[in-house]
């Protein structure tokens, strides 16, 4: 293999791993939807705390329920709620971001504001307030992750607006008579789609961190519905008896926030141009 | 008159100061099918002028006088108002073709985007429409390149693109700041070709700004001089450049690069000595007295007032018409 195209692919190693890292979670939890080798939520006591492929392929918990099949239906759970959360916030934060950049002035420093204000409270801390108001729930860690990524989201996305807002393709548009809805429609909108993707993509690793950590509080989905938190919070107990059952969530939380993180530093390389390799 | 600007003047506010004065004491007339061309160096108000035509000028900026289009005042308009002015009634050509184009959008969809905000036809008519314009400002294969993005086309094609963009809302008038100046000589020469034809077939008044009084003289009917925030001189374009009755169209002209004469006797090329004073401290008299060769005392006295001659040619300058040549 030539040393250019070694090189080539080493540049684009991020974008290649973080795919296949993502490509997998995903699959596994669509897969989970339709087959498990167990039914997630079954007991057998007899079975209990067995080790990897003693019993299934990753062993069982102090209930005997089959680890492979929660981890699977763990990761559609963990995923579904990141990507909802995300939706959420990405969408309003990026109509606040939006709106900031063309309303300059009072209505740019209301908004970016009341991002700060949203900013200075954790995602753990208003999920917990959310859960004392709503009760936990997938609906209240959706909300409480959103709401956290509306300000990155609505930062991210004034900044990049306000960019485009400079341009002369803008000033051309104005020249023709289009109002400032039209023009974020038109050339703002298009021309930061690239940064927000890549905005959404990292911030789905942090959401299925932030999933998992409301759910190791029990502020997340409802039990008996597995999820990855549950499984880390479950395994506290047992964790000299039988360590495979932190390791196995630990693990794959982990491997999903990095395959995330590295598909979206991927994804920024590609589309920004100014960072795109010389080869 | 479709276009009759009045003591127009422009202002800028200072966060700790009078407000500063971009452009002073500016009125000029504009019929359909007519072209008039601005000239003036860097800093003489020409894109602010533009601007307040068009009623972008930024919020700290604001212009007084009059600007009637139509018999309506644009400067008394409101923005919902103005909205429906630009584009469909007023429209404007950029100097950079690099940039005034959007990159994320196909060149034939930015076409027909403008003809169906400002009219209500249908995607296809608009796309027939566009497809048209292209073929008229002479983009070759335009059937093919109605698909292309910008950033596939060159710095020629893109201003013809914007032109056509411009003239498919059919505005009754076109504003082009520097249209040809970051182009090269030859497709410079194509754009005026196009501008001519555009103007004389569709009756369009055009506003056109440049530095270069080549470009003026070639395709202007009139032309208005600004210097340092006023107008110094105007006239029908043959005899201000011709004849020109201020030092400073005189001092313009004698710096043009031109084969044979005018360049003086080491080969170099006459020059305006010194530079535009600076707005913030005009000197007293008139603006152009530091750097005029025909200076005397008085002219460091009082502005000159702007006066029109017996032939219908305006000047500001205390030496008055018969001075010249």
């Amino acid at each position: 293999m030539s040393g250019a195209l070694l090189s080539r692919l080493a540049g684009r190693l991020p974008l290649i791993l973080g795919g296949a890292i993502t490509a997998c979670i995903i699959g596994t939890a669509l897969v989970s939807q339709v087959w498990t080798p167990e039914a997630p939520t079954r007991m057998r006591f007899a079975l209990k705390l067995k080790g990897p492929l003693a019993q299934g392929l990753l062993g069982t918990d102090h209930f005997g329920r089959d680890l492979t099949s929660m981890l699977m239906v763990g990761a559609w759970n963990s995923l579904s709620i990141a990507v909802l959360a995300v939706l959420l916030g990405a969408m309003a934060g990026t109509l606040l971001g939006v709106t900031a950049a063309a309303r300059a002035g009072i209505i740019d420093g209301a908004i970016m504001r009341l991002c700060d204000i949203l900013f200075a409270f954790p995602a753990v801390l208003s999920a917990i307030m959310l859960g004392a108001l709503m009760g936990p729930g997938a609906l209240t860690a959706v909300v409480a992750i959103g709401v956290f990524m509306i300000p990155v989201f609505a930062r991210v996305t004034r900044s990049a607006a306000a960019q485009v807002w400079a341009r002369d393709y803008v000033l051309a548009a104005r020249a023709a008579g289009k109002g400032a809805a039209r023009i974020t429609l038109e050339h703002v909108l298009p021309n930061i789609a690239g940064q927000i993707i890549v905005q959404v993509t990292i911030q789905l690793g942090l959401a299925i961190l932030t999933e998992a950590g409301l759910s190791f509080l029990g502020l997340g989905i409802a039990p008996p519905a597995p999820s990855w938190g549950r499984m880390l919070a479950d395994a506290q107990t047992y964790l000299t008896a039988a360590p495979h059952l932190a390791l196995v969530p630990g693990i794959a939380i982990a491997l999903s926030v990095l395959g995330f993180n590295l598909l979206g530093d991927g994804l920024r390389d590609l589309i920004d141009p100014r960072r795109r390799l010389a080869a | 008159m479709m276009l009759e600007v009045r003591d127009l003047a422009i202002d800028i506010a200072r966060p700790d100061a009078e407000p500063l004065r971009l452009v002073n004491d500016v009125s000029f007339r504009l019929a359909a099918g007519r072209t008039l061309g601005i000239v003036g160096e860097s800093g003489s108000g020409k894109s602010m002028l533009l601007k307040a035509l068009i009623g972008l000028l930024p919020g700290t900026i604001r212009a007084t006088g009059s600007i009637l289009f139509d018999g309506t005042d644009l400067l008394a308009l409101g923005e919902a108002e103005m909205c429906r002015v630009r584009g469909r009634r007023i429209g404007m050509i950029f100097q950079e073709p690099m940039t005034a184009l959007n990159p994320a959008q196909r060149i034939g969809d930015q076409i027909a985007e403008g003809i169906r905000w400002h009219r209500r036809v249908s995607a296809a008519e608009a796309r027939a429409e566009a497809l048209q314009w292209l073929e008229r400002v002479r983009i070759p294969d335009a059937r093919r390149r109605i698909d292309t993005y910008p950033h596939e086309m060159s710095g020629g094609q893109r201003q013809r693109v914007g032109i056509a963009i411009a003239l498919a809302m059919r505005p009754d008038l076109l504003i082009a700041d520097e249209p040809t100046t970051a182009l090269d000589v030859t497709v410079q020469a194509e754009i005026l070709d196009i501008f001519d034809e555009l103007v004389s077939d569709l009756g369009v008044g055009l506003i056109l700004v440049s530095h270069d009084l080549g470009v003026i003289g070639r395709i202007a009917d009139e032309t208005l001089v600004l210097y340092a925030g006023t107008r110094m001189e105007e006239g029908p374009t043959e005899a201000v450049l011709r004849h020109p009755r201020h030092p400073y169209t005189r001092g313009l002209l004698a710096a043009m690069p031109r084969r044979g004469g005018g360049v003086g006797a080491g080969g170099d090329l006459p020059t305006i000595p010194g530079t535009v004073p600076s707005l913030a401290a005009l000197p007293p008299g008139c603006r152009f007295a530091n750097r005029c060769g025909c200076v005397t005392e008085a002219c460091r006295a009082a502005e000159p007032a702007w006066r029109t001659a017996a032939d219908g040619r305006g000047l500001r300058c205390i030496l008055g018409p018969e001075a010249a040549a």
